[in-house]
Formats: structure tokens, C-alpha cells, sequence
């Protein structure tokens, strides 16, 4: 098990190299560079040009890569011109509200998903899994930053419960419960979707695995039905399911983008939509960079997870 | 069983959401008074002045700094700020001014002529120890500052490369606030999130994109600011920056969106507007195709249903723009223009004379950007116009920095019209850069329909060098005149910029200049 985690870090070294590399490539090739994105109006071409060498963007590009690669691999993620501070500080906060948002929905989505499944499953065609499967429906249809926004208009400006947008209240905030209340509705609008994918899987894994035999000898043998449920049923559902979590996880931190817009999350995806329509190349690449080791580090994960339960996976 | 189960779960979950939310009102209480808190469009770049180049930053900028100069309150004509006055060289070359004494940066160090040089040479002297400390994407407004000297401790004076009239506006714009020599010295590259200035608040804190504080300048030379403090906060999404003015989060929103106008309409918010510096147009390629005709050039302007556009499009946060110069420019503005009417007959016969019915066009038109206010509908509703009179109308939609690579480069060979707005500081800047035949994009100027007219750049060249302000303001209305009738523009809108404060704030206004003033405003 350790070689095989150890083998696939590895090969996640080539994946974000490559990354880099097409990150780099299609922000040297979208049209518009940072000078004018700076000076707006002003960018004469003169002024383009003295800014790009003030910011060293006139040198070719395959020696501007090799020069942020090097300097990358030292730890040093550059400057970001477009928020006038270093890569490296900027990403790392933004990551870390990201990785709370975007960690809680998955929590979120992970646990009412599969519960949802399995009560969906449990008394299939009975009033819950019609319940559950008309309300997942919902989720699923719903565009979350549609379902964001009219959270905010109900929870926020008309009931006053929460606070409309950020992360934490500007005064006298700062700690867990103002968090929490500030978290509340970003996250579960980030779930929605993700819960109802994971609901519709897991409601259709577990009904294969409640049609095979193990199931019916166990129910024979006379063991409670709710732990052929959850222990029996689920425990071998579960290895479907899990790759459909690893899926979700990308979805959960690809649609954080929309959600952190409506919600002012301070997070990387704002960020990197930000960076982009500035061409800030280096703060792209940072994030981007951050964004992809995470979700291969989670995707490694999850194999590791599935094989350990199920040996049949050949680790 | 397990229904039940789930019943009972469900019970206790909504159980434990009612708890929590009654637990959480407080923290949803109103904000602290003496305190104002702005909702802002972005997350500020820097808060030097050096650096920055946008609206937004410059908000936060103008109550941190001063500078030699200012704009007098409801207009775009200058005062003294840091400076109690000046003289001009007969030959409109060397500026003198006499700095205000007492007055410290919020460090301490005092504020003196050393402390202006070290300012304009840091900015515009490669060899300065501190010009690392930049970049400056805007210090071509002193390019023609030659050099800056000590006269004696309090008194400065720059010696330009030419006559240049509008370097005392240009001292007022936000590039040029002074800051604080020492706070350079110790900060470095980091200065721009250790501001240190010499105005009514001094800088108290920033916390990545959450807010930034700024707090009351005790010291301060002149009224002391009525408000303790001041936070701005970053909220990009307009629909959320609304959500939280409804919701008492912001006092102070900027940029209202003109659909979200009417939900402040009660006695609980008031709404400011004020007229800028800003002029919507487009462009029209006068070197080839129908538009390198003047009588279609005005048979465009004809066409188009401005009024249509500022009301319907823009629910009335502008005004239909007459000329090149807009006119909160008051004192250059040519009163006597009127905007060319809606003459959609008058367009067809125009075009008709021309021989170019029916001539198709290729329109850019962009995504968004600073200052385009709503660019797709206005340029769906300027199509359909131009269609109206017999023209067919290609639209290519691009997104804004991608718009200006195309547009700012010229429109030869590309496209017919262009959409473009501006927004500026002195009547100079606009049509010194974007119609003088000098200044077509091979020049390195921004006139990318080719114009070209020997009067206007006669007219131009002399406002620019002419110190007398009524002297520029006759030069400048001529102009006006001139390239009204020629029109090299399709002339659209002049934006009035809005802001919604609560029943808690008073005394706030806009300014002309699009600065936010915000000395006298209070908040109970």
C-alpha cells in the first residue's frame, strides 16, 4: 500500500507539470496582455510597452516559464502584479477559505447524499423515496448561484438570520459561531447539486446490492434490517460510491467558483477569475497549480480508499 | 423503523436549526454607529497611489492622501491643498508652489518640499533608489514634469519640458497624492499595504479581501473627519452588494445597477447621482468604407435613438452626450451644442446623398469594462437603430481586454464602429489622445478612426499650452463646435454615477471627479 502511494504522488508530478505548461501556454495565447488590462484606456502602445518591461513580460516566453519554474521550485511563486503582493500569500489564504467552504459541502453533500440513497433505496417507491427523489430533482435542476441568491434574499434580507456575504463580520466576529453563520448558506448551496448526484448513485448502487444473494441470506439469517442496511448493503455499495465522491469533490471545487461570487467568499475561485480577466499569469498559475495538486491528492485518495475496500482492486 | 428513525432525525435536526438560528441574530445586528462601512466593487490593488490605476482604489485613496491640489467640492476646477498656492511662469513652464505648513503624515515625519520631490522623483526618476518600488502605470500625467526642485523647505517648484495646462488637474488626480518619503523608506515594496498620507484618516488596517479600515487622523490640519472610522468592503457580485444594502451589512453602496435603482426608492435609503468626466461614444472608421464619408458619419448620429438608450437601456443613469466633452466640465463646455436629434428620415437621406444604402458594417462591441456601463444591450439597441435606416449591421462581441487590443490599435481594415467610453480628469485628456491627427494608433495615440481635422489639432495644441483658463475654455469650446459637426464619433452618453447611503448616514454627496469624499460624511 505505501509503494502505491508513493507510485501515484509520483506520477501526479508529470500531471502538474503539464498543467503549468498548458496554463501558461493559454494565457500567453488569450488575446490582451496584463499592461493593457492595467492601464484600461490608457494603454497606448508606448505605455504598454514600458509597463511590460516594468513588469518583465518582454522577455520570450519559454524563458519567462523556466525562470517561474525555477523560482517555483524554490518556494517562490512570484509577485502578483494585479494585487501588488506575493503569489505564495495570497493563494495560500484564499486556499484555505476555499478548503472550508468547499470542504464542508463536501461533508455535506457526502452524508445527506448517501443517506438520502439509502432511505431512497430502503423503501423504494415508498412516500420517501419519492420525497427524496423529487426534492434531489430539485437540487440537481436547480443553478446554484440561482439557489444562492435566493437564500440570501430569504435567510439574509428578509428574515435577517444570517448575514448576507464574506466570511467573517467585519465587527466583533472572528471566531467558530460567526464562521459557522457566515458559512451556512455558501455551503449548503454548493451541496445542493453534488447531493443530489451523489443521492440519484447511491440510491441505484444500493439497489443492486440489496437484489444479490448475500443480501437475501442475510435478511434470512435474521439479521435486523437496518444493519443489512447499513452494515451489509452499504459496506459493498460503498465501492461505487466512493468514486462518485472523488468526481463531486471536483464539482464541489470547480462550482465554488459561482458560489464564492454571489456570497463574496474569499476563496481561490474568485480569485482565479479575478487573475484571469487581469491576465495575472503568475497568480493563475499559483492557483491553478494549488487547485490541481489538491484534487489529484484527493483522487489518489479515493483509489486508496476503494481498494481498501474492496481487494479486489489490485493496488 | 427507519422512517422513523428518519422522522425523529429530521425532528431534531430542524430543532437544532431554530436554536441556531435564534442564537445567531445578534450577530446579524446593526453596524456600530460612528462607523461607516462602504460596499465597494473590488478588492482595492494597492493603496499607493503610485500603483493603482482604478476608480475603486482611488475611493479609498483621496481620504488616506492629498495632494498639492484638489478638486473644489461639486466641480472639476482646482484648489489648494497641500499647497496654498502657486505661481506659473510667464512662458507657462515653471510652476512654483508654497506648501502649507504644520502639516505631519500620519508617521510623524513632517510634510515638506523634500518630501513633493522625493514623491515626483521616486515616480518619474528611473535612477531613484525607490523606483522599485512602482511599477507606475500612470506616471505619463507628469511626463512632462523636466525636474523638481527645492526652492527652500516649504516651497517646490517643477520645471516642465513645455507648457502643459492641465498639470495642476493632473496634480489633483489621485497619481498625484503625496505620501509619506519615510513610510517609502521602511516599507518598500510593501508600502502600498502600509499607506501613510496626510489626509482626514489614516490607515488602520487591511484584511485580504474582507475590508480594508481606515481611521479618524486625529492630527489632521484641517475638520476632523465625522466619522471614527471607515471600512471598505469588497463585494464584486452587484446583486450581492444590493443584498447586503437591503440587509443593513453596507451603508454606502457605490454603482447601484440601474434595474436595482427602485428597490432603494423608500424613506429608508437615499439616492445620490452625479454626473462625471465620462463620455460614451463610438467610434467610426473615417479612414475607410461608408463612414470616411462625413454626411453617413452624421447620418450614425441621426440614427441612433439616444434618448432611447439613456432611458430605456440605462433606466436614467446617464444623460445623452452632445459632444466630445462632457459637460461636467463646466467651465470648457460648449453650452450652445445640442445632441444631434432622432432623425431616422433625415439619416436616409444623408445616406442616400452618400450612395451607401444598405452598406453593411462591422460593429465591435465589448463584454464590459471600466466605464462601458451596459454594452451589449446599448449595442443591440444601436444595431437595430442602424438597421432601421437601411444599414446591415455585423455585431462582434469580445471580451474587454481583448476589446481594447482590437480597438486600440485602429479599426483599419477590421471593423467600421467601435464602442468606447472614457473617463478623465482635465477636458485636455480625451480629445488630446484619441482626435488629433497626431495621435492616430501609429503615433502611439488612441484616435483608432483615423480623424483628422488641422483646426482641431490648431485648437488643441494651443488649449494645451495655454495657461490662461478662459483662454483654454474659448479654445476648447471651438473645438467642441467642430468636431460635432464632423463626427468622427457617434456622441451617446454622459454616465451619472449613483450611490444609495441608509437613513443612518448624512451629509454625503458624489463628486463631479468620481472621487468619494468622505471628511464630513457622519453616520448615527
Amino acid at each position: 500500500m505505501g509503494s502505491y502511494i508513493l507510485k501515484r504522488l509520483i506520477s501526479a508530478i508529470p500531471v502538474l507539470l503539464g498543467i503549468t505548461i498548458i496554463v501558461f501556454l493559454i494565457m500567453s495565447l488569450i488575446p490582451g496582455d496584463p499592461a493593457t488590462a492595467i492601464l484600461g484606456s490608457y494603454a497606448t502602445p508606448e505605455n504598454v510597452e514600458k509597463l511590460n518591461r516594468d513588469l518583465g513580460l518582454d522577455k520570450p516566453i519559454v524563458q519567462r516559464y523556466f525562470i517561474w519554474l525555477g523560482n517555483m521550485l524554490t518556494g517562490d511563486f512570484g509577485r502578483s502584479f494585479s494585487l501588488n503582493r506575493p503569489v505564495i500569500d495570497e493563494v495560500l489564504e484564499r486556499f484555505n477559505a476555499t478548503l472550508i467552504l468547499a470542504g464542508t459541502s463536501f461533508v455535506l453533500c457526502a452524508m445527506f447524499g448517501i443517506l438520502a440513497g439509502v432511505v431512497s433505496a430502503a423503501r423504494q417507491y415508498g412516500w420517501a423515496d419519492k420525497a427524496i427523489t423529487f426534492t434531489v430533482l430539485i437540487g440537481i435542476s436547480v443553478p446554484s448561484f440561482f439557489l444562492g441568491m435566493m437564500m440570501i434574499l430569504l435567510f439574509a434580507v428578509n428574515l435577517r438570520w444570517l448575514p448576507v456575504s464574506g466570511m467573517y463580520a467585519i465587527y466583533g466576529g472572528g471566531d467558530l459561531p460567526d464562521l459557522i453563520s457566515h458559512l451556512i448558506m455558501p455551503a449548503l448551496a454548493l451541496a445542493a447539486v453534488a447531493t443530489g448526484v451523489i443521492a440519484r448513485l447511491s440510491r441505484s448502487a444500493m439497489l443492486e446490492v440489496l437484489r444479490q444473494d448475500f443480501i437475501r441470506t442475510a435478511r434470512a439469517k435474521g439479521v435486523p434490517e437496518h444493519r443489512v442496511i447499513m452494515g451489509h448493503a452499504l459496506r459493498a455499495a460503498l465501492v461505487s460510491i466512493i468514486p462518485v465522491l472523488g468526481i463531486q469533490a471536483g464539482f464541489v471545487l470547480s462550482g465554488a467558483v459561482y458560489i464564492e461570487i454571489v456570497f463574496q467568499w474569499p476563496g481561490v475561485g474568485r480569485m482565479l477569475v479575478d487573475a484571469i480577466l487581469k491576465r495575472d499569469l503568475l497568480l493563475v498559475q499559483g492557483g491553478v497549480v494549488c487547485v490541481a495538486a489538491c484534487y489529484v491528492l484527493f483522487n489518489i485518495a479515493v483509489d486508496v480508499a476503494q481498494s481498501l475496500l474492496d481487494p479486489r482492486i489490485k493496488t | 423503523m427507519l422512517i422513523s428513525w428518519t422522522r425523529k432525525g429530521l425532528l431534531a435536526a430542524a430543532g437544532a436549526f431554530l436554536v441556531a438560528s435564534g442564537s445567531l441574530a445578534p450577530l446579524v445586528a446593526q453596524t456600530p454607529p460612528g462607523v461607516l462601512i462602504v460596499g465597494q466593487i473590488a478588492e482595492p490593488k494597492s493603496l499607493d497611489p503610485a500603483a493603482v490605476t482604478a476608480v475603486n482604489d482611488f475611493r479609498i485613496l483621496v481620504n488616506v492622501y492629498e495632494g498639492l491640489t484638489r478638486y473644489k467640492s461639486g466641480t472639476l476646477e482646482v484648489e489648494p491643498a497641500l499647497a496654498t498656492g502657486w505661481t506659473i511662469s510667464e512662458d507657462g513652464t515653471e510652476y512654483t508652489f508654497t506648501l502649507r505648513d504644520g502639516v505631519t503624515f500620519h508617521d510623524g515625519t513632517p510634510f515638506n518640499a523634500a518630501a513633493v520631490k522625493f514623491n515626483f522623483d521616486r515616480m518619474l526618476d528611473e535612477s531613484h533608489p525607490y523606483h522599485d518600488t512602482g511599477p507606475f502605470p500612470l506616471s505619463f500625467f507628469f511626463s512632462a514634469v523636466q525636474s523638481t526642485d527645492l526652492v527652500d523647505e516649504m516651497t517646490v517648484k517643477f520645471t516642465l519640458n513645455a507648457p502643459y495646462a492641465p498639470f495642476l488637474s493632473n496634480l489633483a488626480y489621485p497619481t498625484g497624492l503625496i505620501v509619506s518619503p519615510a513610510a517609502v523608506a521602511a516599507n518598500g515594496m510593501e508600502f502600498g499595504r502600509n499607506p501613510v498620507g496626510t489626509g482626514p484618516f489614516q490607515f488602520g488596517e487591511w484584511r485580504a479581501n474582507e475590508a480594508v479600515v481606515i481611521e479618524r487622523n486625529d492630527g489632521y490640519w484641517g475638520d476632523a473627519a465625522a466619522t471614527q472610522a471607515v471600512v471598505f468592503r469588497p463585494i464584486t457580485d452587484s446583486n450581492t452588494r444590493v443584498a447586503e444594502m437591503l440587509a443593513g451589512g453596507i451603508d454606502l453602496m457605490v454603482e447601484v445597477p440601474p434595474t436595482s435603482l427602485g428597490q432603494f426608492s423608500g424613506d429608508d435609503f437615499s439616492i445620490a447621482e452625479q454626473a462625471g468626466p465620462h463620455v460614451w461614444f463610438l467610434i467610426l472608421n473615417a479612414k475607410e468604407g461608408p463612414f470616411a464619408d462625413k454626411r453617413v458619419r452624421q447620418a450614425a448620429n441621426y440614427a441612433i435613438n439616444k434618448e432611447a438608450i439613456v432611458n430605456d437601456v440605462l433606466e436614467g443613469t446617464a444623460t445623452v452626450a452632445a459632444g466630445p466633452t462632457p459637460p461636467a466640465f463646466a467651465w470648457a463646455y460648449n453650452e450652445s451644442l445640442d445632441p444631434y436629434p432622432y432623425d431616422p428620415e433625415k439619416a436616409r437621406s444623408l445616406i442616400s446623398e452618400a450612395g451607401v444604402e444598405g452598406a453593411e458594417l462591422t460593429f465591435y462591441v465589448t463584454e464590459g469594462g471600466s466605464g462601458m456601463l451596459d454594452p451589449v444591450p446599448m449595442g443591440t439597441a444601436i444595431q437595430a437603430d442602424l438597421e432601421a435606416v437601411g444599414f446591415d449591421v455585423k455585431i462582434e462581441t469580445y471580451e474587454w481586454n481583448t476589446f481594447l487590443g482590437e480597438v486600440n490599435p485602429g479599426l483599419e481594415g477590421k471593423a467600421d464602429m467601435a464602442e468606447m467610453a472614457w473617463m478623465t480628469n482635465d477636458p485636455d485628456t480625451l480629445p488630446y489622445l484619441a482626435l488629433r491627427s497626431a495621435a492616430w494608433p501609429e503615433d502611439g495615440g488612441f484616435n483608432s478612426g483615423y480623424y483628422a481635422n488641422e483646426a482641431v489639432d490648431k485648437l488643441l495644441e494651443a488649449a494645451r499650452t495655454a495657461t490662461d483658463q478662459d483662454e483654454r475654455a474659448r479654445l476648447y469650446r471651438e473645438m467642441q463646435a467642430i468636431v460635432q459637426d464632423d463626427a468622427p464619433w457617434v456622441f451617446v452618453a454622459n454616465w451619472k454615477q449613483n450611490a444609495v447611503t441608509n437613513d443612518r448616514v448624512e451629509n454625503f454627496g458624489l463628486e463631479p471627479s468620481f472621487l468619494l469624499n468622505l471628511q464630513g460624511v457622519a453616520k448615527n
